[in-house]
């Protein structure tokens, strides 16, 4: 409790360079609806947060905020205030492509586009601008599927159809995608839940392994996967967010009642 | 607390708690079996112990196994996974509980025939009563989820502990008295000594308990109260 109250003292007068984003005070409505409710979270810096909850209780809908993704939904209001680095997103002058480059997203279901492997990867640093010329170009693509642990996989096939993949090897390279344009922060929305165990454990251990030069915020489902993969877990429920800390303290000694009724299965 | 959503899960550990219930039913009657067939020089009851202790291993396993398809099964988290790591814990302290009694029950067997002058069971016997109430209490703060019983057993141990300092004392000066005493006198040592390690046994439950029902460890170390080896160096002046 103590940190969360010395963090927020921080934000306030400054940035801190340990939240790397941090929300206060969200709110989301879809119409009359609202989704969310004065949301107050930090997501720390090069570390992974897991965002659990009940399915409806607002979590991709919060993780949909962090790159403005909601934009894109036409009755969706965002209120309260969103940062990264310090610098409100929200703020009209903020170029919204710029922002998706470097807060990525990668979905639930594998989404590679309809074309080669290289193509799927080398898209975002072309359009971005990244690359000088073709070579560096290729480098940024094999760098990427190398970080992404799908590089010795595909190397001889870099010309055939991303689609072609298995299910596993398509998420891994949707994140190599997403990493291509050198973003900050990588965002999963249940990254895994299409995958079978193996292509999991994979992309658990690729998560791991990414959040040394990444922020990583995951909406997982499975709460072995936000034991697993997380040091801090938030659990949302019915918009609210009711209880947020390190992931060893939320899976041992939950502090809010309804945090422990959902991880041990008590939900009605 | 409320019920899973499976309902079988429940049943587990309901089957779990109940079987440690069972077990330290048990390891209470062993303890004071054992005591009493040492003070009457029943060899019959002295064996029926170590018969008996065998029922606690049996019951060990079974817990050990249940538990450990427990996790693999179900994936405890929080409070399910405290009461399930504390199902092994408490289980493993009751399976040395038993061990403890069938060691005062051999010991038993092996002075029948020593001439036992009464007075130096008394100290035992007595001993014996405060370590099963500590038993039964921390059995019973295990069965309520009880924490403040929990507490006040860990605080008592230091009794126990002060009972097996004075017990040492008087035992070492019996055997000075009169060295045919010693064969006796060393198995009764023993003897309060395993009492003195059932008490302590005791008191890991109390933290197990209190683990179950907070989460969190005791913090601090408990006062020890047992000062025997500062005993031997009065009575033995020059040896450490």
């Amino acid at each position: 409790m103590n940190d969360i109250l010395e963090a927020a003292a921080v934000t306030e007068t400054g940035y801190d360079p340990s939240i790397k984003m941090s929300g206060r005070d969200v709110c989301v409505f879809y119409g009359d609806k609202q989704a969310l409710f004065d949301v107050n979270l930090d997501i720390t810096t090069n570390q992974v947060t897991a965002l659990i909850g009940p399915s409806g209780c607002g979590k991709s809908t919060f993780l949909r905020c962090l790159n403005r993704m909601n934009d894109t939904i036409s009755i969706c209001r965002v209120t309260g205030n969103i940062s990264l680095d310090g610098e409100d997103i929200y703020d009209p002058s903020i170029d919204v492509v710029e922002l998706r480059a470097r807060v990525g997203m990668v979905f639930q279901k594998p989404n590679p586009f309809p074309k080669s492997i290289f193509e799927n990867v080398a898209y975002g640093p072309r359009i971005h601008g990244l690359a000088r010329d073709k070579t560096d170009l290729e480098e940024i693509v094999a760098n990427s599927l190398e970080r992404a642990g799908l590089f010795a996989e595909v190397k001889d096939r870099l010309d055939e159809p991303g689609t072609g993949l298995s299910g596993g090897q398509q998420q891994r390279l949707c994140i190599a995608r997403a990493i291509a344009v050198n973003p900050e922060v990588i965002l999963m929305d249940e990254p895994c839940s299409a995958l079978d165990p193996i292509a999991t454990a994979k992309v658990e251990e690729l998560i791991d392994e990414l959040r040394e030069k990444f922020t990583i915020v995951i909406v997982t489902h499975s709460m072995q996967q936000a034991a697993r993969v997380s040091q801090r877990t938030a659990f949302f429920h019915l918009g609210i967010l009711v209880e947020e800390g390190p992931t060893d303290h939320i899976f041992t000694n939950p502090v809010d009642r309804r945090t422990q009724d959902y991880i041990t299965g008590r939900f009605g | 607390m409320s019920d899973h959503i499976v309902r079988a899960y429940d049943e587990d550990l309901r089957v779990l708690t109940y079987r440690i219930g069972e077990m330290g039913g048990v390891a209470e009657h062993l303890v004071a079996d054992a005591v009493e067939a040492l003070v009457a020089g029943n060899n019959e009851q002295a064996q029926a112990v170590i018969e008996g202790d065998k029922r606690i291993d049996h019951i060990h396993e079974e817990i050990e196994e249940k538990a450990i398809l427990l996790i693999a099964k179900r994936q405890p988290m929080a409070l399910d996974l405290r009461e399930i790591i504390a199902a092994l814990r408490i289980s493993h302290d009751l399976e040395r509980v038993g061990d403890l009694a069938k060691n005062i029950a051999k010991r038993a067997l092996a002075i029948e025939g020593a001439l036992q002058p009464k007075r130096l069971v008394l100290g035992v016997q007595h001993m014996v009563e405060i370590t099963l109430e500590q038993l039964k209490a921390v059995l019973d703060a295990y069965a309520n989820h009880d924490d403040a019983a929990a507490i006040i057993v860990r605080k008592r141990d230091e009794e126990v502990d002060a009972m097996y300092t004075s017990l040492f004392r008087e035992l070492l000066t019996y055997m000075m008295e009169d060295p045919r005493n010693i064969t006796l006198c060393t198995h009764l040592l023993f003897c309060a000594k395993n009492l003195e390690r059932i008490g302590d046994h005791a008191t890991n439950v109390a933290e197990t308990v209190h683990y179950i029902i907070t989460g969190h460890k005791f913090s601090g170390d408990r006062a020890r109260g047992d000062e025997t080896i500062a005993a031997l160096s009065d009575v033995t002046p020059g040896e450490k």
